[in-house]
């Protein structure tokens, strides 16, 4: 029946207790207003056949309703309407009462994507992943506007706003993928600000944890150490191709020559591109990196100023392996000139 | 009074000096009239020309939602898009349609005066709309603003797009706004004709009546807040945005203060309008007149305490969420008030079933869905899943749309023969009205249960599974716009070429069909003495004399 119901109703899936109990709620009330609505029309259609006009002089009596008729109209539908609050409050209010022992997870929203903090580490971008059957309680925030972090498998949602904590939690029990969405509308990657929500079963997770701790642990150590180890071009690339993934860059700049919220990064490598201003400038080293900081201070005519700036947000050695990055995606035949539609081949996407 | 019967035998003709042609027929006489049903016939114009383009912008919305990834347009003009469909649909055609058009035509008519209480506040409060209109859409077009007509902060203030010029524009309409309010409650009191009191005004004058306090009171605050985003926005005080240390939720607040109440300055008016036509087309009294009366009232008082609906998920305390939750089934309770007493005022009646009952019967399934969905919204666990998905979105079209717009085409069809003197071609009509409500069930079910499936709201591209039911929903707006037109032709065309309806083609009771149709620019010839009250069909309707009285007192 539950079954039935949620396919009737397009529902998603439902990856924990919550989601299944808020649902019962959900076929109780779509029943009864089902079943209201039909008594109405049912009531109207037979008046407009009973009643018909049988001639243009006809007259009709008055009818006044006495009083049980509006009590009768108050009572019932008030009676319903408390019953369905009676059901849905109490379901609102364990919502805002996590367990003691849920594992807790910081959650940011920014221009267009998720990121994701466990206390002691990891953090991931856009992907949250979590035990099945435990607690998990969400501490909410924004960088920017507001954003709304929604599960429709989890049947939860909460507003993320910019300069305070708001939390939410949730037990999932289905291991599984499931979409996470922006609710509230927060600009022009509004739609893509898509996340994913990987329920795995408890020890998978641990093993999750401790690998991204080492990963952690290894990058600090690398870093602290006096002497860096010495990557190789390919190897900067590479970690170029990572750092920009990371930080969301990929959402608005294609790869493949295509236009999206920002230019694309193929062949950017000293384009001449004309500014909203008039000027032309050269994408050199000196331009992409005042870019990542300052983006707001020279922008590409035709395009938005909707960029964040990432000053703070990445470490020296992350932008130059971004610029590197773009440094290696060109096309056989680099034309110059001023910027115009991709008039070659796109490569094809890598990985 | 008894309005007198329809003359039947010989072939109607226009009255000789109506509105239309008296003083003047010139330009000149329109722009600078004090009649209130040129300035009904004004806001008419002006606010059907807005509902086209609203229309036209939301049929490119759900042509470039055809498909999952972009279809039409960028992601940019996508929001721009939904921003002026938003916009130009409530501020300039929902909020004024049918109190400012109709309410402006109809409301002196009914009470048996000669003009509202203050003509050229009325005329200005045409011009102030005017005006303001022009300012937004100057901003929207080309200030391209993308934030939605909620404009939440701090997406608002730090918006790179323009968002200024559409703020001061909706400032402007809200004069306009609370100017006709003013003018209707001034009327309402003090320029009834003699032996009318408050249990015998016509139905329609207590919803326009309660849509008018909430005009008066609810519209300063939407100033008051937009006025607070511009000055944000050009000298970034920090009001809103935390970065400056503002507060964001606070917009939140005074935005639905005004604009929850204002969803019934747009519906309470449509309530005005079916309770009128019920009537008429059943040859019925109401069933339960006080009630019918005061539950607008009722509406009208609960609306203001029901804003916290919309923040059931921005951290609001639970025990402010739940007296919200209760107080919002309030208004559902009032509505279902209206609802059974419209349906039992069927009982016994003589039923018509013209294109203004067709329109009713549409109006009474979108309010019952619309209404009923509203209350499963603030069933507040359920809320957490539905806020800012396309649920949402079908619930208020359901009312706004379903429920509205029904209302306005009903009063259209209804009253076109008492405005223009003549009659809409009835099949046509007919026809409109079934493709008008068939393809506004088929774009709005899908969106339900696209919002049950988790789409939300305001989204320019989505994942695949949400496809099939976008296109049924697009599917769905093209035959909705289709029968749109159809009304749109021939309502123009039967201006010239409609039959001559006569003075009371419907054989209505309604107090506004007392006087010829058109009726001439003072309405009445003398100071009409009302004797019965209205929608009264016990008796064959008995000419009465209309005793000559002296110059109403209020001139």
């Amino acid at each position: 029946m539950n079954e039935l119901m949620r396919r009737m109703l397009w529902l998603p899936e439902q990856a924990s207790e919550y989601a299944r109990r808020v649902d019962g709620l959900h076929f109780f009330v779509i029943s009864t207003t089902m079943i209201a609505a039909f008594g109405v029309f049912a009531t109207a259609i037979w008046f407009f056949v009973r009643y018909r006009r049988r001639s243009d002089s006809d007259v009709t009596p008055v009818v006044h309703p006495r009083a049980i008729h509006e009590a009768l109209f108050i009572g019932v539908p008030l009676a319903l309407f408390l019953l369905w609050f009676a059901i849905g409050f109490p379901q609102y209010v364990s919502l805002t009462l996590p367990p003691p022992d849920a594992q807790d997870v910081f959650v940011q929203g920014k221009k267009w994507m998720w990121k994701f903090a466990y206390a002691g580490g990891p953090n991931s971008v856009d992907t949250l992943r979590v035990p099945a059957d435990r607690p998990v309680r969400l501490l909410i925030t924004s960088r920017d506007v507001i954003h709304s972090f929604y599960v429709p498998a989890l049947r939860i949602k909460m507003d993320a706003l910019p300069g305070r904590y708001t939390q939410t939690w949730f037990t999932a029990d289905r291991p599984g993928r499931y979409e996470i969405f922006c609710a509230e509308y927060c600009g022009l990657g509004h739609s893509s600000m898509l996340g994913e929500l990987v329920v795995m079963p408890q020890a998978e997770f641990d093993d999750w944890v401790a690998e991204q701790r080492r990963n952690v642990l290894a990058a600090a150590q690398d870093g602290g150490a006096a002497v860096q180890p010495v990557l190789g071009r390919a190897g900067v690339v590479d970690e170029g191709r990572r750092v920009a993934a990371e930080q969301g860059c990929l959402k608005c700049h294609s790869v493949d020559g295509s236009r999206h919220l920002g230019p694309t990064w193929t062949d950017l490598y000293l384009r001449q591109s004309k500014l909203k201003g008039g000027k032309t400038v050269v994408a050199d080293e000196g331009y992409l990196t005042k870019s990542m900081m300052d983006p707001a201070a020279d922008i590409v005519d035709g395009y938005q100023n909707v960029m964040p700036t990432y000053q703070g947000r990445m470490s020296p050695p992350e932008v130059a392996a971004i610029v590197e990055y773009i440094k290696s995606l060109r096309t056989p035949a680099v034309r110059s000139g001023p910027t115009e539609g991709p008039v070659y081949e796109s490569i094809p996407r890598k990985q | 009074m008894n309005p007198s019967p329809a003359s039947s035998d010989a072939p109607a003709v226009l009255p000789a000096r109506t509105y239309l042609n008296a003083p003047d027929t010139g330009l000149m006489s329109w722009a600078n009239t004090r009649d209130h049903k040129r300035v009904g016939v004004m806001f008419l114009v002006s606010t059907t020309i807005a509902f086209f383009l609203g229309g036209v912008f939301a049929l490119l919305i759900r042509l470039e939602l055809l498909t999952p990834g972009p279809t039409i347009m960028d992601a940019m003009t996508y929001n721009r898009l939904f921003t002026l469909h938003g916009v130009v649909m409530i501020f300039l055609f929902m909020i004024p349609a049918i109190p400012s058009g109709f309410g402006n035509f109809l409301l002196p008519l009914m009470i048996g005066a000669k003009d509202v209480a203050f003509p050229k506040l009325n005329l200005l409060s045409f011009y102030l709309y005017l005006a303001g209109a022009a300012v937004a859409i100057y901003g929207l077009i080309y200030g391209g603003t993308d934030t939605g007509w909620t404009f939440y902060t701090p997406y608002s203030t730090t918006t790179a797009t323009k968002v200024v010029p559409v703020l001061l524009g909706a400032f402007i309409i809200g004069f306009s706004s609370i100017l006709t309010g003013l003018n209707f409650i001034v009327t309402t009191h003090t320029m009834r004709a003699p032996g009318l009191g408050w249990n015998r005004l016509p139905l329609f004058v207590w919803a326009i009546y309660a849509t008018s306090i909430i005009q008066i009171l609810a519209t300063p605050v939407l100033g008051m807040s937009l006025l607070l985003v511009a000055v944000e926005n050009a000298f970034g005080w920090g009001i809103f945005d935390p970065a400056r240390g503002g507060d964001p939720v606070l917009f939140q607040h005074f935005f639905w203060f005004y604009s929850h109440p204002a969803v019934y300055i747009m519906i309470l008016p449509a309530m005005a309008v079916i309770s009128e036509v019920v009537c008429a087309f059943s040859r019925k009294n109401i069933f339960g007149y006080k009630a019918v009366a005061y539950s607008s009232l009722g509406i009208a008082f609960v609306g203001f305490f029901t804003w916290g609906h919309h923040l059931f998920v921005s951290g609001q305390s639970v025990v402010d969420a739940g007296i919200f939750g209760v107080l919002s089934m309030f208004v559902g309770i009032f509505t279902a008030i209206k609802v059974f007493n419209w349906t039992a005022t069927l009982y016994r009646g003589s039923i018509a079933f013209k294109t203004p009952f067709a329109y009713f019967v549409g109006f009474l399934f979108f309010l019952v869905f619309g209404g009923m969905t509203g209350v499963a919204l603030a069933t507040l666990s359920l809320d957490v899943h539905w806020h800012d998905t396309y649920f949402v979105v079908a619930h208020f079209h359901f009312i706004m749309v379903g429920a509205t717009v029904m209302g306005f085409l009903a009063a259209l069809h209804y009253w076109l023969p008492k405005i223009s003197g003549r009659m809409y071609p009835e099949g046509w009509g007919l026809v409109a009205a079934v493709m008008v409500v068939l393809g506004f069930n088929f774009t709005f079910i899908p969106q339900f249960l696209l919002g049950n499936e988790g789409m939300p709201r305001r989204y320019f591209s989505y994942p695949e599974h949400f496809w099939a039911l976008n296109v049924a929903s697009t599917a769905g707006a093209s035959v909705l716009g289709f029968g749109l037109l159809i009304v749109l032709v021939y309502t123009l065309a039967s201006l010239r070429w409609g039959p001559v309806a006569g003075p009371n083609p419907w054989n209505s009771r309604g107090f506004e069909w007392a006087t010829p149709s058109p009726p001439p620019p003072e309405n009445f010839d003398a100071t009409p003495v009302y004797t019965s009250g209205p929608h009264e069909y016990d008796e064959q309707a008995v000419p009465q004399p209309q005793l000559p009285e002296p110059e109403p007192r209020h001139v």
